[in-house]
């Protein structure tokens, strides 16, 4: 199969972008996106070009490291599948694909395909845990779970920190993220002596973290390699609303540091 | 002779015993104390955060964008806990005698007995955390059996629990880089481990985004930088794993042990062409129901269902009756590849053998494999874009672990004094092979439970004078480092990086994969020399040194695989025995089985680093077993 690429080159943070196209040839239909990339970054490499810069490491759609926005859609056609595990069987031979990097000014392009993820990771750290130090923990079996609450915990859990919800929503909320981080502790017994303040440290990280509010487009679930539904979006906002009342914290948005109780 | 300080004392009590004799860190004394990890999977989380917990000032390191994409994440089938929570017998001296076993009388006891008595207490801390184990209805933990094992003492989180417990872990560690305790370095590779009086006391790191390099002090260093499978370029592996924070501090006088103990996990999706860049594992559960067969005849290119009953070779069922499709891994392994060497194998490069769910199918129907194995039937299909359910699967075997790693004593520490070794890095726990759902396991009980008592102990024992990043030897060090860029940046030939490491994999896979013997080991040795020194004349590296440069990252890998290699094949051809992973085809039993020589090769082979291109030094630990009697594994 052969394709026309037009992807989105771009130095540095500092430097304008722009997209350029390159031709790809005798690509296999068994191949992964990403395994097309390589081939043509291995003719850039070769014919004295610079390889495109895209993020990667794990290849089976867990790490949440690839990043491609592919013909306007994050992680591209395919539904529940990260741009590693989708194929270029799904595209027509001939076909003009666009790729982009994640768009949201929370993600800063590093280069070409490569976006800074560490908003996210300022997010958990105020509070995307249950706090409890090594060795402290009761036997595993003495706090029972419902084994429903422990399989919505879960569903909320498989969240791969990719961005995706993020890239594909016009407001680049990153409510879908927040979500499905407090509703796998909200479903846990162990997670409710925070509950309260991890809801609103976690919604105020977000918010310092500049991403936009939700409006309910949906279409970060549609793009969610992991399909983590909306409804814990619903569940957020209810205990946030809870948690404000509780804290006197209704409408005092500018940030006002962590709840410690 | 190398000193493991194995504990007095029977093995039951060595622990407990140590922990009483170790030497404890005032409470008000630890944040004097500076400590580094490299790696941010489930060792290097769970050792960041639990020193951090401790008190102890931590910086932690990781070449991803973030700490919880360690390559921890993608382990599928579950960790092992002596809990006995089914009530079917298992106990923490089952576990003992099971890891022992698995790993064929290569490991060390008192390491393995300290494993499986920690392995409750890592249970405990996850649930805790909030991971979200499987449960039965009544609230309590389930469990299953996994890899052949007699109880039902395997957690998990649907074929998910590598993630969930990195979640836990990672959750734990951003809780202390919140609390100020642990700087966090994403996005910064290791290249070098600094040494101060013989001791351990920094790393020199180039920041990936702006090429910055860095110079980090401290009291003591810690690797949990995984695993060297992608030595054979294709595995199971993340694309970035890499040997070089292993290699580096090798070559600053580390010992390396048993690098030959290498996994091969028999079922993998097949490589469909030359492009491949890595293989997926299928869950070993798969082999429950599905039959393995490859077509009698060679190069038989019709279609599996024309290929008649009588025209198809159930090997394993053939060749090992009592045990058939559920045969260890290294032997299925070795099956699979004996049988497309023969010219047997099937699908697009000839190098696969069928899993057939026909008859299960027939027998329980759609509905029932599809309730068992839905997931991996639909990642299969994703994958391959052919439905199991109508074809059967097409399975090879691909490199997935290593247990071989940095030698280390029974406090975690290497022959660099201060310098700690955990997780899949070190070499200690699972002998020459490792049990299914074991990994997790030693990764968390080193990070949660081990290092931190053990580290505290050397903190608290060492005379530690304070040291600083202008010392020469940080100086000399990343002027090495800046020498190694530019080296790479200057060679300015024609062919990718890539390209060598693929060609590096070959050879180790034909030569040093699933089975080896003289002969091709000591070619093996000679084409590395030979691939290397045209790595260093014909590799083409673009760009500069001080930007994002994915080409120069991956370039300083490769060729640290193209150096460790020879590490590995001639630990290969010494051990003159096949034990567990380890198969070497002049040692074996007229029916083909592998043959231990206990006489001779019970012991630990630690190499010492003698210049690139020489053979390095070899020092052996003997392995004394105390406590268990060597017993001959038989599937037949």
């Amino acid at each position: 199969m052969n394709f026309k690429l037009v992807v989105w080159r771009q130095p540095r943070e500092s430097e304008p972008g722009r997209m350029v196209e390159y031709d790809v040839e005798e690509i296999s239909p068994d191949m992964s996106f990403l395994e097309m990339l390589d081939v043509l970054n291995e003719d850039l490499t070769v014919t004295g070009g610079e390889p495109v810069a895209f993020d990667h490491d794990c290849r089976e759609g867990i790490c949440g490291m690839c990043s491609l926005v592919i013909n306007g859609v994050p992680h591209g056609p395919e539904r529940a599948t990260t741009a590693c595990q989708l194929h270029m069987r799904h595209f027509k031979d001939g076909e003009t694909i666009t790729i982009e990097p994640w768009r949201a000014r929370p993600f800063p392009v590093i280069r070409d395909l490569v976006v800074d993820r560490r908003a996210f990771d300022r997010i958990v750290q105020a509070g995307g845990y249950i706090s409890t130090n090594t060795g402290s923990a009761p036997d595993a079996n003495a706090i029972p779970v419902p084994k429903d609450n422990a399989e919505t915990a879960f569903q909320a859990a498989e969240c791969i920190g990719c961005g995706a919800c993020v890239a594909a929503c016009p407001n680049a909320s990153a409510m879908l993220f927040v979500a499905a981080k407090a509703q796998h502790f909200a479903r846990l017994p162990q997670g409710q002596p925070e509950r309260t303040r991890r809801t609103i440290n976690l919604v105020e990280a977000m918010d310092r973290e500049g991403f936009g509010a939700c409006t309910n487009h949906y279409e970060c679930m549609a793009a969610c390699p992991k399909e983590i539904p909306t409804s814990f979006i619903s569940d957020l906002n209810r205990d946030f609303v809870k948690a404000a009342a509780h804290h006197g914290r209704f409408g005092t948005l500018p940030p006002q540091g962590d709840i410690e109780e | 002779m190398l000193d493991a300080k194995i504990p007095g004392g029977p093995l039951e009590a060595k622990w407990e015993r140590h922990r009483f004799d170790m030497k404890l860190v005032n409470p008000a004394n630890r944040r004097k104390f500076r400590v580094i990890v490299v790696g941010s999977g489930l060792a290097g989380a769970s050792a960041s955060a639990s020193l951090a917990e401790m008190g102890y000032e931590v910086d932690c390191f990781c070449f991803q964008d973030s700490p919880r994409r360690a390559h921890s994440i993608a382990a599928q089938g579950g960790i092992n806990a002596a809990k006995n929570y089914q009530n079917d017998g298992d106990s923490v001296r089952r576990l003992f005698y099971d890891t022992i076993k698995g790993g064929d009388f290569r490991a060390r006891e008192a390491n393995v007995h300290r494993l499986a008595e920690v392995s409750n207490n890592i249970i405990d801390q996850c649930a805790a955390q909030g991971v979200p184990f499987a449960r039965e209805y009544g609230g309590q933990l389930d469990n299953r059996s996994f890899g052949g094992a007699q109880v039902s003492r395997t957690f998990y989180a649907r074929g998910q629990t590598g993630q969930q417990l990195l979640i836990g872990a990672y959750g734990a560690l951003s809780r202390q880089i919140h609390a100020g305790k642990v700087r966090m370095h994403t996005r910064t590779e290791m290249l070098d481990v600094v040494l101060i009086g013989g001791q351990a006391r920094g790393i020199v790191t180039r920041h990936l985004v702006s090429g910055r390099i860095g110079r980090w002090a401290a009291d003591a260093v810690v690797l949990a930088t995984g695993g060297y499978g992608n030595i054979f370029y294709l595995s199971t592996n993340a694309v970035g794993c890499n040997v070089t924070a292993s290699y580096r501090a090798f070559k600053k006088g580390a010992f390396f042990a048993n690098p030959c103990y290498t996994q091969i996990h028999p079922t993998c999706i097949p490589a469909s062409g030359e492009h491949q860049s890595k293989l997926t594992l299928m869950s070993e559960s798969l082999r429950n129901d599905g039959r393995i067969w490859v077509p009698n005849r060679k190069d038989d290119e019709r279609a599996a269902g024309d290929v008649p009953e009588d025209d198809r070779d159930y090997y394993l069922e053939r060749k090992y009756p009592s045990f058939g499709n559920l045969s260890p891994r290294d032997i299925s392994s070795r099956a699979a590849k004996e049988v497309c060497d023969e010219g047997r194998g099937v699908g697009a490069l000839g190098r696969g053998v069928y899993l057939d769910f026909a008859d299960a199918i027939h027998r329980l129907g759609e509905s029932t494999i599809r309730a068992r194995y839905g997931n991996l039937f639909s990642m299969y299909e994703k994958i391959t874009g052919e439905n199991p359910y109508q074809v059967p699967m097409r399975i090879y075997p691909a490199s997935h672990y290593t247990m071989g790693g940095l030698w280390v004593d029974y406090n975690l520490m290497s022959t660099i004094p201060g310098l700690h070794v955990i997780g899949e890095a070190n070499f200690s726990d699972h002998g020459a092979n490792r049990l299914g759902a074991s990994a997790l396991m030693q990764g968390l009980g080193d990070g949660y439970f081990v290092l931190p008592a053990t580290l505290s102990h050397y903190l608290a024992s060492t005379d530690l004078p304070p040291v600083s990043t202008d010392h020469a030897a940080f100086v000399d060090a990343e002027r090495q480092v800046r020498e190694g860029v530019d080296k790479l940046l200057a060679i300015n030939g024609h062919r990718s990086v890539e390209s060598f490491h693929r060609q590096l994999g070959q050879i180790m896979w034909e030569h040093c994969g699933m089975s080896r013997r003289e002969g091709g080991l000591k070619q093996a040795i000679q084409e590395i020399g030979a691939l290397r020194a045209e790595f260093w004349s014909e590799a083409r590296v673009t760009g500069t040194g001080d930007e994002f440069n994915v080409a120069l990252e991956k370039a300083g890998r490769v060729a640290d695989f193209l150096e460790f290699a020879e590490v590995l094949c001639f630990d290969a051809l010494a051990r003159e025995e096949s034990c567990g992973a380890h198969f070497r085809e002049e040692y074996q039993t007229s029916e083909g089985e592998a043959k231990r020589n206990d006489a001779d090769f019970t012991h630990v082979t630690a190499w010492e680093h003698r210049g690139v291109g020489t053979k390095p030094l070899e020092h052996r630990e003997p392995l004394v077993f105390e406590d268990v009697e060597l017993a001959t594994r038989s599937y037949k």
